[in-house]
């Protein structure tokens, strides 16, 4: 287990560096920088300040060459954890960005076990009960979770809350808690609201899952351990609980390795429908307005983070599952 | 020897079973699935309107009209009443007469029973170009008298008809569907192809690649890349790009799935054979690897189709893929992003939205269907 997680950690170098190459390229795409949008700015109200462009040129290497632009920016993270700053709020980038992050991963994580405590039973009961209604519901559900897109499912739910259950929709609180401090009655609000991201951004994922768990129990459900096991008198639901689905579980649990970066996607589509206080609606606007620094501390850690949630889903089936630990 | 086969009694003969090739099989296989069977007839329609979309739409998608703001969707009639109590088979609309309350700055419409537009099949309307190179002005349907105008799906902010912009726009979102997958085949098929049949540390390099594109979150980077492209570029450039971005994804799966292939193939006897007869590695690939498994690579082809849909969708939604002059269902959903537009014409979202849903869908059962009926093994 040792030699496993050392050997992953390795493979990770390479993954972060090639994350943070890949990010610098994309923000470094859009010709010119916010620097001749700001010099624009500050001549057309008079006060170009010299002094001030020199400074934040020298700081962030601007109009050099791009790898020591890229040098200083990494070190700038690796050294003192600063990010830069966001050109256009003229703030810190570290205070803008972690409330925000904290937002999308509670969101990603909390979508996570609601598509794992939805997918698991209807998946158990499809396999089951094969071709039954039930079945055929749960199919034609995971198609359709598949075929909508989630900005769309978000654009539907918000007219249905709103149309016929007059709920207040966007954001995550009701507009009159925003500024209060946290209480009980905020937090009743807030998982009044949360609901809906969370169900929005977790359906295709639940589908696909109840695709896969109905699958591989199917692989298992006539194996002749089943046929052993109910010939010893064992009741039928202890009898599936206690092997098929334990088998069947395994290459359930790795998939959380490729669902948590559809989950982040789905977060931040959804959350600039929803107008919710997390990272995509501050990485579009930034992306828009060439705040190359927020936006490419937004992806950067929202990758690594995303890289990370692989590699501990990836550790724990090695824990679940012997096999893959020696392979 | 026809002289011999004519003087055989073929009566008393039992019947030789008919001999199917493997595509007529997979064809017999594929018929059986009735809703994948199904779907090929929902795609083929969808292409056929992408193609000859001008033609199926019944008005100029971009004509504005100032008198149909927010115009809701408008039925199709059958019966005519005249006023001396006879009635007569005539399909019609009912003229919409509009209202603006003054003091809210809303507009209501009312369809007028009294007063219609009668409808036809092949009726003449605006001028335009079929297949690019055809001037015509016959469409499927709509008005007779070409200066009436009817929303059948309701109409936009310009008064702009919202069905005719659908059927335009599925030829943007379909075919960024076909030219993704067709970029996605072959970077999948010759990364695959290298990493399967030759292995070692090359092999090992490009999983490695495949490994990190599917573990970083493809919106955000899809979102940086879409952000700069620069707003002022030619629309057929920003078509070409947004393709580009939603096919980098869609190759890592095709190449996997190739490259299982090949390994499996590689030690395969009939492999060996031909190797060992001297061909090139090259003739091998071509000759006995790639038709064996070329179902396969369809039927995985046509599963990213609806992928890339829905990525080109989500990036226009956003406002950072295609822009405004380009339709698509994407810049079409666009009009409907805040609640209150929605409210106020829910049809902005509808009438798009089941679009993207019927194509996605289609596509993915035609998918499915094909997959199974190009495995052997399938039960």
């Amino acid at each position: 287990m040792l030699g496993f997680l050392l050997r992953r950690l390795l493979y990770m170098i390479p993954t972060v560096f090639l994350v943070s190459v890949v990010t610098f390229i994309i923000i470094q795409l859009p010709p010119g920088d916010y620097l001749d949008t700001l010099a624009a700015e500050m001549s057309d109200s008079g006060g170009l300040d010299e002094g001030t462009m020199q400074a934040l040129t020298e700081q962030y290497g601007l109009g050099q060459p791009i790898y020591v632009q890229y040098y200083k920016w990494m070190s700038g993270i690796l050294l003192d954890g600063n990010f830069g700053i966001s050109f256009e709020r003229n703030l810190p980038v570290n205070d803008l960005i972690w409330d925000r992050l904290g937002w999308t991963f509670t969101i990603s994580i909390l979508t996570l076990l609601f598509i794992w405590a939805v997918a698991l039973p209807i998946g158990i009961y499809s396999a089951v009960r094969k071709y039954s209604v039930g079945d055929y519901a749960a199919t034609f559900f995971g198609f359709i979770g598949l075929a909508v897109p989630n900005f769309l499912l978000a654009l539907v739910m918000m007219y249905v809350a709103f149309k016929y259950f007059g709920q207040s929709v966007g954001g995550l609180v009701s507009p009159e808690y925003l500024e209060e401090p946290w209480s009980w009655e905020k937090f009743v609000d807030l998982l009044k609201h949360i609901w809906m991201p969370i169900v929005v951004v977790g359906t295709s994922g639940a589908a696909a899952l109840i695709r896969i768990m109905r699958a591989n129990l199917l692989d298992e459900l006539y194996r002749p351990y089943v046929v052993t096991a109910r010939a010893k008198g064992m009741s039928e639901f202890q009898l599936l609980l206690r092997y098929p689905v334990r088998v069947a579980l395994n290459p359930f649990v790795s998939t959380i390795g490729w669902i948590l970066p559809t989950l982040v996607s789905g977060e931040i589509i959804v959350a600039v429908v929803m107008n919710l206080p997390t990272t995509g609606p501050l990485l579009l606007r930034a992306l828009l307005v060439q705040d190359m620094y927020l936006a490419g501390s937004l992806i950067l850690i929202v990758s690594l983070l995303t890289v990370l949630g692989t590699l501990i889903s990836d550790l724990l089936l090695a824990w679940i599952d012997p096999r893959i630990r020696y392979q | 020897m026809t002289s011999v086969t004519e003087n055989i009694p073929v009566d008393n003969e039992p019947q030789a079973p008919e001999l199917l090739g493997p595509r007529a099989l997979m064809w017999r296989k594929f018929r059986r699935h009735r809703i994948a069977y199904f779907s090929l007839w929902i795609v083929g329609i969808i292409y056929f309107i992408a193609l000859f979309g001008d033609f199926v739409a019944p008005q100029a998608h971009d004509e504005r009209n100032r008198r149909a703001i927010f115009a809701p969707p408008q039925g199709i009639h059958f019966i005519v009443e005249e006023e001396d109590g006879s009635r007569h088979f005539q399909i019609h609309a009912r003229r919409l007469q509009m209202e603006i309350d003054r003091a809210t700055m809303r507009r209501t419409y009312e369809e007028d029973p009294n007063d219609i537009i009668p409808l036809g099949f092949f009726v003449e309307g605006h001028e335009y170009d079929l297949l690019w190179m055809i001037p015509s002005n016959t469409h499927l349907f709509g008005p007779v008298d070409a200066d009436d105008h009817v929303y059948f799906f309701g109409s936009d902010r310009l008064g702009r008809d919202i069905l005719s912009r659908i059927i335009i726009g599925t030829k943007i979102s379909m075919s960024i569907g076909l030219v993704g997958v067709a970029i996605s085949l072959i970077v999948g098929v010759t990364l695959g192809g290298i990493s399967g049949y030759y292995g070692g540390w090359i092999d090992n390099i490009i999983q490695r690649l495949i490994e990190f594109i599917r573990s970083i979150p493809t919106i955000p980077l899809w979102m940086g890349l879409a952000a700069a492209i620069p707003l002022d570029w030619p629309p057929l450039r920003t078509y070409f790009v947004v393709t580009i971005i939603v096919s980098m994804i869609g190759w890592t799966s095709l190449a996997r799935e190739v490259r299982g292939k090949f390994l499996s193939l590689r030690n395969e006897d009939f492999i060996t054979a031909a190797r060992l007869d001297g061909l090139t590695d090259w003739q091998v690939i071509r000759k006995h690897m790639v038709p064996s498994f070329s179902s396969h690579i369809i039927a995985s082809l046509t599963l990213a189709v609806p992928l890339m849909i829905l990525a080109e969708t989500s990036l226009s939604f956003l406002g950072i893929g295609l822009q405004p002059p380009i339709v698509s269902w994407g810049t079409l959903l666009k009009e409907a992003q805040n609640i209150r537009t929605i409210i106020e014409a829910p049809w902005l979202l509808i009438a798009p939205g089941t679009m993207i849903v019927i194509a996605v869908l289609a596509l993915n059962f035609l998918g499915d269907g094909l997959r199974d009926a190009a495995d052997p093994h399938a039960h």
